[in-house]
């Protein structure tokens, strides 16, 4: 019998470059070392507080601050797995999260906090420290989830991150497998009292020195 | 034209020369890799398995790749499962491509996966891994602890 395919008729994909995300993050890696303002307040701030008395208003300020910022901790709104349903369930009304000021926030540009929730396979690694960059400083990272914490069950898996701490710095983690809202709330408050001792002088901790 | 399973089995033997597992509606075929466009061609167009379903690909390790692949013809309710082995080694394999739309991101899941090299496919790209990906994860010779700096 014979037998005679038809040539195929598929167009080739149209693959357009993502030039103007990368234009992106080359305008705000060159933005970071160009930033003149924060040295010049950060200077100010020196100044002030090496004058006889002076540290009575920085440090009387910085608490006043810190305060504030402990206060209206906004977390991004950023479910990756099924740690994200019991998120959902910390911020709906029955735990309810916005009594400690956190509201969640659909945007990174007016965040304070990520909690990332879930699996981050490697695929999803480069746009999850997209939006860490993108949302303003001081920022906060809750790992939430045996997955964000070193992978979880999925560690010896071939495409997930071991480690959410590999991609960006972490401050909080919660373990469970999902954490219930009563962890994730716990790991929030602690969050919140680590807020209220942040300091803007020192370094924080990158994602290399956490190797 | 009558789609049974047990008419189907006779006409795939007097067509191939292989023996064909009939289960049910359910009919498992395995021909050598040179007749694997044959078969997929006999499939759509004397059996009527017009509906491809999936297509995926089995590592023995040392006895080499397995393509699977089921077709279904769905007015008849037949169901055709079609393997080839690709022998040890081998890493071609005639597409379906030109027979089946549907063929397109399963062959190139395959490709992704297992690095089977398809034959005719017009776009024959990684799917789901990325682009700088090395390696294919679901051979049973992968290591899962292949450096992938800086996340694993």
């Amino acid at each position: 019998m014979e037998v005679k395919p038809p040539i195929p008729q598929i167009p080739p994909p149209v693959w357009t470059e993502f030039k103007d995300l990368q234009e992106w993050e080359k305008y705000h890696q060159e933005r970071a070392t160009d930033d003149k303002t924060s040295d010049a307040l950060a200077a100010i701030a020196d100044t002030i507080h090496h004058m006889p008395g002076g540290w009575i208003v920085t440090t009387t300020t910085e608490k006043i601050f810190n305060w504030a910022r402990k206060s209206s901790i906004w977390p991004v709104t950023f479910g990756l797995a099924c740690c994200a349903i019991e998120m959902m369930a910390t911020f709906a009304s029955r735990f309810d999260v916005e009594r400690f000021g956190m509201v969640p926030w659909a945007s990174p540009r007016h965040s304070d906090l990520m909690i990332v929730s879930g699996t981050v396979t490697i695929k999803m690694a480069p746009m999850l420290k997209r939006i860490y960059d993108q949302m303003p400083d001081p920022k906060w990272v809750v790992s939430m989830g045996s997955c964000a914490n070193s992978g979880g069950p999925f560690r010896h898996g071939y495409h997930v991150v071991k480690g959410v701490d590999r991609v960006v710095p972490v401050d909080v983690y919660v373990p469970g497998c999902p954490p219930t809202p009563d962890s994730l709330m716990y790991g929030l408050l602690k969050l919140q009292d680590q807020v209220a001792e942040f300091q803007k002088t020192g370094t924080r901790p990158t994602a290399s020195d956490s190797k | 034209m009558s789609t049974t399973a047990a008419d189907a089995s006779a006409r795939l033997r007097e067509t191939f020369g292989v023996e064909a597992v009939v289960d049910g509606a359910l009919v498992t075929v395995a021909v050598p890799r040179e007749q694997w466009l044959p078969l997929g061609s006999f499939a759509m167009r004397e059996l009527g398995c017009r509906y491809f379903n999936w297509l995926s690909a089995i590592d023995w390790k040392e006895e080499g790749l397995e393509v699977v692949c089921r077709v279904e013809n769905l007015d008849a309710g037949l169901v055709l499962t079609m393997r080839t082995r690709l022998g040890p080694g081998e890493t071609c394999c005639a597409s379906l491509t030109g027979l089946y739309r549907g063929a397109d991101w399963m062959e190139r899941e395959c490709y992704d996966m297992f690095g089977i090299r398809f034959e005719g496919h017009p776009d024959l790209r990684r799917i789901l891994l990325s682009e700088d990906w090395e390696g294919h994860p679901l051979r049973k010779d992968y290591a899962v602890d292949t450096p992938f700096a800086p996340y694993r």
